[in-house]
């Protein structure tokens, strides 16, 4: 980054102290009293567990910060070390490793779950993960099943089936929080949520800009964290307050975040976090800028228009659940990938393809037969991981990402490529 | 006819990537259409009740070259989706008219999307299976899944179908799952009447006849099999565990009990197993399906019943009196993968030995399978309890 933007920060700044706030309570909660809850990001239905004053833990978020503090390697040795395959999910097996070293990770030492909440929303290897840690803390596994979106839009059947398991929820959060449920309380949660929301999806569609004012991959991978962790509180509200000034502030002075923005992207899949720098470098030294990412809407896919709802707070829970990019089908994914390159004017479309997560991962090559072949849209296609660094081939992935922005380059030159602006 | 050879037979029919029993049988059936399924449970019920083939769908077992499919699906993924899409692209599931998949998971529900994707002109669907049995709207959810692939079938076969022909589906798919156990049963007590390969070969056969040819094709075996001598070892018994989906080839099933196993418990083709007891007759056929899927069944890594999975396992070895645990998982198998350290650990808490490797659907060799199952057999009969009864003598 240029110097102008090492002043812009502030949201950056408060952002950090948040983070370390959450970790210092989650650090402090069996002390103190407070029951925490762990689920997952897709899915969570943490406006529900604060009106219980649950803490929330997010092995995922955790597993994250070790890839990118880069510790996630002795973890997941760790778990190989107990049986588990090289093949599988590398978030499962750095958390299970990191439990099974003590549980104290780079946010500070995490404790033992009072809910172990499975929100199963799209990915499958949730079950299989909640289900291995409900054996290894010793804590029931209690589940909510969140139907897949097989038909482009839930049914009825689906709401309600939702809308109830999100009862019986309340009913357990009674039981082990010792609180009463008060919708009220919810309301006042959710309407926090929303206000967020909204503030979160202006920035997302400020990459609309030319040139964009924020990567809404590499940077929005930062951004989101709040949404995720904290959402439903006023601190929440007031991060993205700050956020979105920062956001205006370089719209106004026309910046971005790659110096000058040559190629606008949108971008598909987690990002490998124990090489997170080095990978933003390769595309940085094309000026490429990621306008769209799906991987941003994997805790909430709010830009289609959702937002929790203070007037129906529970079936606008089920709702959020349902909408996560997680829990969306293959023609839908691809549609929202189209729907970004038109309506971001986009160049091209990458696709970060992590083999141990077949969530994912399974049906980007398909993408990318389509996008190229049938709709002429540039697309490549890397392979890595996300938490495991062994799979990160440094010369291999910088090889396929300059070839690829060299043919971008030289059909932008010979005028072939159609859209090109500059 | 000799069980060895019509098991041999049927193992060629249900290898055969082409699907020519199929094709036959809808010639023999003008205008009847056929229905394939991706395992694990995917209600054959409701497509039979229509008077369409259900068909099983499980991958090439090594019989094709994956290289359509190479590009639209990764190496990293399990031989049996991808060889299930080169199956596809390759056009040789044409005399199929739909396919339906379920939420066992994140592959099998990826490949109903390429699916769909790649086929616009076959009917697909996609079932969500409920994974919250305790919640008291899991029945009536799932009923209503049903409910909606009665009407995509429906719509398929161009008429409704009753309540009654559903009931009578129900009653005819009881009679085979009661088949099926039998035979298992027969392996459990005396598997030297037939070898495990043998067995799945009849079995497996249910996953392409129709249900009642199929069932009367178990009890004329099975009436046979009450007799036949077979040859006695003294093998160890063990219970086979891992290959719920994906299908081990069948070679596979010879190198273990060659090496001194009998497979005297397995989740091999679990899907026609899943319900312990008969699925109820009368009243609402749909709701009868959809309580019989929420009961606590058979404990496997592709769905979430509560209990512990190491718990149930012990279960099982115990009522088949086994003394180890054969692990054999699809390569790149998650939910098998995944669960896998799980049950170790309970075998290695309850002092059960057990043996973990991985299969895919192409294998050029089973020598070093062959290796570790002749030494696992070894280690049980040098250091296992002295009062060890011979393998099969209950
Ligand atoms: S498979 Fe992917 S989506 Fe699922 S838990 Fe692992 S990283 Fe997350
Ligand atoms: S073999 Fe395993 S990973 Fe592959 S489709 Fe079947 S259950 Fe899924």
């Amino acid at each position: 980054m240029t110097e102008r933007y090492e002043h812009q920060g502030k949201g950056r700044d408060l952002q950090k102290q948040l983070l370390l706030d959450w970790y210092r309570r989650l650090e402090t909660a069996p002390a103190e009293g407070r029951k925490v809850a762990y689920l997952f990001v897709p899915g969570n239905v943490a406006e529900l567990l604060r009106a219980f004053d649950f803490e929330v833990c997010y092995p995922e978020i955790n597993a994250l910060q070790c890839g990118i503090k880069k510790v996630s390697s002795g973890f997941i040795m760790g778990a190989e070390d107990m049986g588990y395959s090289s093949d599988v999910c590398g978030y499962v097996k750095n958390d299970i490793g990191l439990w099974k070293q003590g549980n104290s990770g780079p946010g500070g030492q995490l404790p033992k779950p009072d809910l172990l909440l499975c929100t199963y929303c799209g990915c499958t290897t949730f079950i299989k993960w909640f289900e291995a840690l409900s054996e290894y803390y010793d804590v029931p596994l209690v589940m909510l099943d969140v139907p897949y979106l097989r038909e482009g839009k839930p049914s009825e059947g689906d709401l309600s089936y939702l809308v109830g398991q999100l009862r019986e929820l309340a009913v357990t959060c009674e039981r082990i929080s010792g609180r009463r449920f008060d919708e009220t309380r919810l309301s006042e949660i959710v309407a926090l949520s929303a206000e967020a929301e909204d503030l979160w999806v202006d920035i997302l569609q400020s990459a609309r800009h030319r040139p964009s004012p924020f990567d809404a991959y590499f940077e929005a991978v930062f951004f989101m964290a709040p949404i995720y962790a904290l959402r439903g509180t006023r601190e929440c509200v007031e991060y993205y307050r700050a956020a979105k000034q920062e956001i205006d502030e370089r719209v106004a002075h026309g910046v971005g975040p790659a110096g000058q923005e040559r190629f606008r992207m949108v971008v598909e899949g987690p990002p490998p976090w124990p090489s997170f720098r080095a990978f933003w470098e390769l595309f940085k030294e094309w000026g490429a800028v990621a306008v769209a990412s799906t991987y941003s809407k994997v805790g909430g896919y709010w830009d289609g228009g959702f937002r929790h709802d203070p007037r129906r707070p529970l079936e606008s829970i089920a709702e959020y659940c349902l909408g996560c990019y997680t829990n969306q089908s293959l023609p839908m994914r691809a549609d929202l990938i189209r729907s970004y390159v038109k309506d971001y004017q986009a160049d091209a479309v990458v696709i970060h393809s992590v083999k141990s997560c077949r969530s994912f991962s399974v049906g980007q090559a398909d993408f990318r037969e389509e996008f190229t072949r049938e709709r002429g849209i540039p697309t490549l296609l890397l392979e890595s991981d996300l938490v495991d660094p062994r799979y990160f081939q440094h010369a291999q992935l910088k090889n396929r990402v300059d070839a690829f922005f060299e043919s971008l380059e030289h059909r932008r030159l010979t005028g072939a490529a159609a859209g090109a602006t500059r | 006819m000799e069980i060895r050879n019509r098991a041999r037979i049927l193992e060629e029919m249900v290898r055969d990537p082409d699907l020519a029993a199929v094709a036959d049988w809808k010639r023999g059936h003008a205008g009847a259409l056929a229905v394939g399924y991706f395992p694990v449970y995917v209600p054959a019920e409701l497509i039979h009740a229509y008077g369409m083939l259900p068909v099983g769908v499980f991958g090439a077992g090594g019989a094709v070259d994956i290289d359509h499919a190479d590009s639209r699906m990764q190496s990293f993924i399990c031989s049996i989706s991808r060889s299930t899409l080169e199956l596809g692209l390759t056009k040789r599931l044409d005399v199929l008219d739909g396919m339906i998949f379920g939420s066992i998971c994140d592959v099998a529900r990826n490949l109903s999307g390429i699916w769909s994707r790649n086929f616009p002109g076959m009917m697909s669907e996609y079932i969500h299976y409920p994974q919250n049995p305790e919640s008291a709207h899991a029945q009536a959810y799932y009923r209503g899944e049903l409910q909606r692939l009665r009407d995509r079938l429906g719509a398929l076969a161009g008429r409704p179908v009753s309540d009654d022909a559903l009931r009578a589906s129900l009653r005819a798919h009881n009679r085979n799952r009661g088949l099926v156990a039998e035979m298992h049963r027969l392996r459990r007590e005396e598997p030297w009447r037939l070898t495990r390969r043998e067995a799945y070969a009849f079995e497996r056969a249910g996953h392409v006849l129709p249900v009642e040819e199929h069932s009367d094709l178990l009890e004329r075996t099975l009436a046979i099999l009450r007799t036949r001598e077979g040859r006695r070892r003294d093998s160890v018994r063990v219970v086979l565990e891992g290959s719920f989906c994906e299908q081990p080839p069948p070679e596979l099933l010879d190198v273990i009990e060659e090496a001194g196993c009998y497979v005297v418990d397995d989740d091999l083709l679990l899907g026609m197993r899943w319900f312990e007891r008969p699925v109820p007759e009368e009243g609402d056929p749909l709701a009868a399906l959809a309580r019989a899927y929420l009961e606590p069944g058979v404990t496997t890594s592709i769905r979430h019943d509560g209990r512990r999975k190491g718990e149930a396992l012990l279960q099982r070895v115990a009522a088949a009196r086994a003394e180890g645990v054969i692990f054999s998982a699809a390569k790149f198998c998650e939910p098998a993968l995944l669960d896998c350290p799980l049950m170790r650990a309970a075998l290695e808490r309850a002092s059960i030995p057990s043996l973990a490797f991985e299969f895919e659907e192409k294998m050029g060799t089973f020598e070093s399978i062959k290796t570790q199952v002749e030494t696992f057999v070894e280690s049980i009969l040098f250091f296992g309890p002295e009062e060890r009864v011979a393998g099969g003598a209950p």
